[in-house]
């Protein structure tokens, strides 16, 4: 073919790459996130198209079908319920991996035995990140849509097990990059760290995957990028740039919510803390209340911070507390709702949740802007959340949790907190915010808690 | 068009650098649909793909890269509709309608 059609096709892969740095530069905004959308899916289109024109392609037929198939997949993993976003995406970073190890492993055996050095690192490097990521992805999926138990599964020395794995798979690997004919060594840098990948998250527990599912976003952004030094093409090493720093920042993001220190996160070493509490609740008394009761305190109120957690998303609630924030907003009540980044499953899924009930995105508020408004909250509503609102977090040293940031509902005048039970949270730590005076505890599911409390707002205004 | 290592190496270092600065920029509200964007970005890889199976160099690469096109294709679709279904739902409480 001319190299006219050479040239066409890196000029599409140049505006491709310019469209992706626009459309993540667009989504800083909810004004201008979906124009962010349209030029991913352009960019994606010009790329897609530009490669179909590559000269080396002989035969269509397998592209075809499979390009057929993919999307026969992808549009009802598009469709998905909002509460499901959290494994669609563990679920899709495993996709991702899927096809940068199956790539990764096709290209060594076309160059094998003559593999050049850096190529062979590159490679190395795609495939352990690739299907690490796969297995780790598919794991994390398994919890999240709890196929597999959430609670973290933990036994002595799972982190030398863990590294040894990795550093066998990395010295295999180093081995290969100067033996390269050594082929018969290859499937294990593929197959150990398949097994590393699921290794991984068995220790992980389902509070800690914010942190777990960015940062196998980012390995699998990484993985992509190896690939594109692989095929030496810089539209696929940026694509995989940008993606991997975004996982990077998220992680680093949560980490710094969760309390923990990076290398924590980037050695996979989730979830020990909870091991070493073993003291008993003791027991002291809560005041609990009625929906009645708690209908009648926010209707007084001027001003009330909602905190949502995990546990609205369990129970669905989140139409109810749309109908709540109607009926108090209706009454000239300001009301907020007050989000911790670790609230939920994965970054941001809080946000999601509410504005899928049509609350209003500037009503959202991070931790850091909603702090402040505490001392002057009349009413601070805790639907679902535990850990995040702990306030031994700030003052009691020899918590597991001491240090994490909270969101300092305990400074509003009245707490209010719908719980199921008196249970510890995911962490196993008791909550001293439920025993304080101006603390009330409301019992029961969190949906039908808070339509009762929607009744008895109805019914109070005639 | 063929590029050296170094030159690699600059476009990776300097595309993670636009990464950092693009994205810090991201708030917390979108966090969620961020990530499946840059999932779906993320299956351009799915381009190494094509190349792969068109070329038939072998039965190998021609089944393993058939897969390959499935999975990444299937994220390109699905994180695109995902991603849109999410940012539609983004409404603000002020009067104003675009």
């Amino acid at each position: 073919m001319t190299a006219g059609t050479e040239q066409l096709i890196e000029v599409a892969y140049l505006a491709a790459t310019a469209l992706f740095i626009l459309s993540l530069k667009w989504m800083s905004s909810p004004t201008t996130a979906r124009r962010g959308v349209r030029a991913g899916e352009v960019g994606m289109l010009l790329a897609v198209g530009g490669t179909l024109l590559h000269h080396g392609i002989v035969d269509y037929k397998w592209i075809a079908v499979a390009l057929v198939l993919g999307v026969i997949i992808g549009v009802p993993l598009g469709r998905v319920q909002m509460t499901a976003v959290p494994q669609r995406t563990a679920l899709s970073h495993a996709f991702g991996a899927l096809c940068v190890t199956l790539v990764g492993t096709s290209e060594f055996y076309l160059r094998a035995p003559d593999v050049p050095r850096f190529m062979m690192a590159v490679l190395s490097a795609e495939v352990i990140l690739g299907s690490l990521t796969f297995t780790g992805s598919l794991m994390a999926a398994g919890k999240l849509q709890e196929i597999l138990p959430q609670r973290p599964m933990t036994y002595k020395g799972q982190n030398v097990v863990n590294l040894g794995l990795l550093a066998v798979a990395i010295g295999l690997a180093i081995h290969l990059v100067f033996h390269p004919d050594h082929t018969r060594l290859f499937p294990a840098i593929v197959g150990i760290p398949l097994v590393f990948g699921v290794m991984m998250i068995v220790p992980i527990g389902g509070a800690d995957m914010p942190t777990v599912i960015s940062l196998l976003n980012s390995y699998a952004g990484l993985a992509a990028s190896a690939m594109g030094f692989v095929l030496d093409s810089k539209l696929l090493i940026i694509a995989g740039a940008l993606d991997g720093a975004s996982g990077l920042i998220l992680s680093v993001n949560m980490s710094k919510a969760m309390n923990r220190s990076f290398t924590n996160v980037l050695f996979g070493a989730f979830g020990q803390e909870q091991a070493a509490v073993s003291s008993a609740p003791q027991a002291r008394s809560v005041r609990s209340a009625t929906p009645e009761e708690a209908a009648t305190i926010l209707a007084a109120a001027n001003k009330v911070v909602i905190v949502p957690g995990y546990g609205l998303a369990v129970a669905q609630a989140q139409h109810k507390v749309r109908e709540l924030y109607d009926a108090l907003t209706r009454r000239g009540v300001d009301v907020k709702f007050g989000i911790h980044p670790v609230a939920g499953r994965m970054p941001g899924h809080m946000n999601v949740l509410l504005a899928e009930a049509d609350i209003p995105y500037d009503k959202l508020l991070d931790m850091d802007e909603i702090n402040g408004d505490f001392p002057q909250t009349d009413v601070a509503l805790v639907i679902g959340a535990n850990d995040v609102t702990n306030p031994s977090a700030r003052s009691d040293a020899s918590s597991p949790i001491y240090g994490m940031p909270i969101l300092d509902v305990d400074r509003a005048r009245t707490v209010m907190v719908i719980k199921r039970s008196m249970a510890a949270g995911f962490a196993g730590i008791d909550n001293p915010l439920y025993y304080l005076d101006k603390t009330l505890m409301l019992f029961g599911d969190a949906r039908s808690f808070v339509g009762s409390i929607v009744r008895e707002l109805a019914g109070g205004q005639g | 068009m063929k590029m050296d290592l170094l030159t690699s190496l600059y476009v990776f270092m300097l595309a993670a650098f636009v990464g950092f600065e693009v994205i810090r920029r991201v708030s917390p509200l979108l966090h969620t649909p961020l990530m499946s964007l840059t999932n779906a970005l993320d299956a351009i890889a799915v381009i190494g793909a094509i190349i792969l199976v068109g070329e038939e160099k072998s039965t190998l690469s021609t089944v393993l890269g058939t897969i390959a096109i499935v999975a990444a294709t299937s994220n390109l679709v699905g994180g695109f509709v995902i991603t849109d279904r999410m940012l539609k739902m983004f409404k603000s409480s002020g009067p104003k309608k675009s």
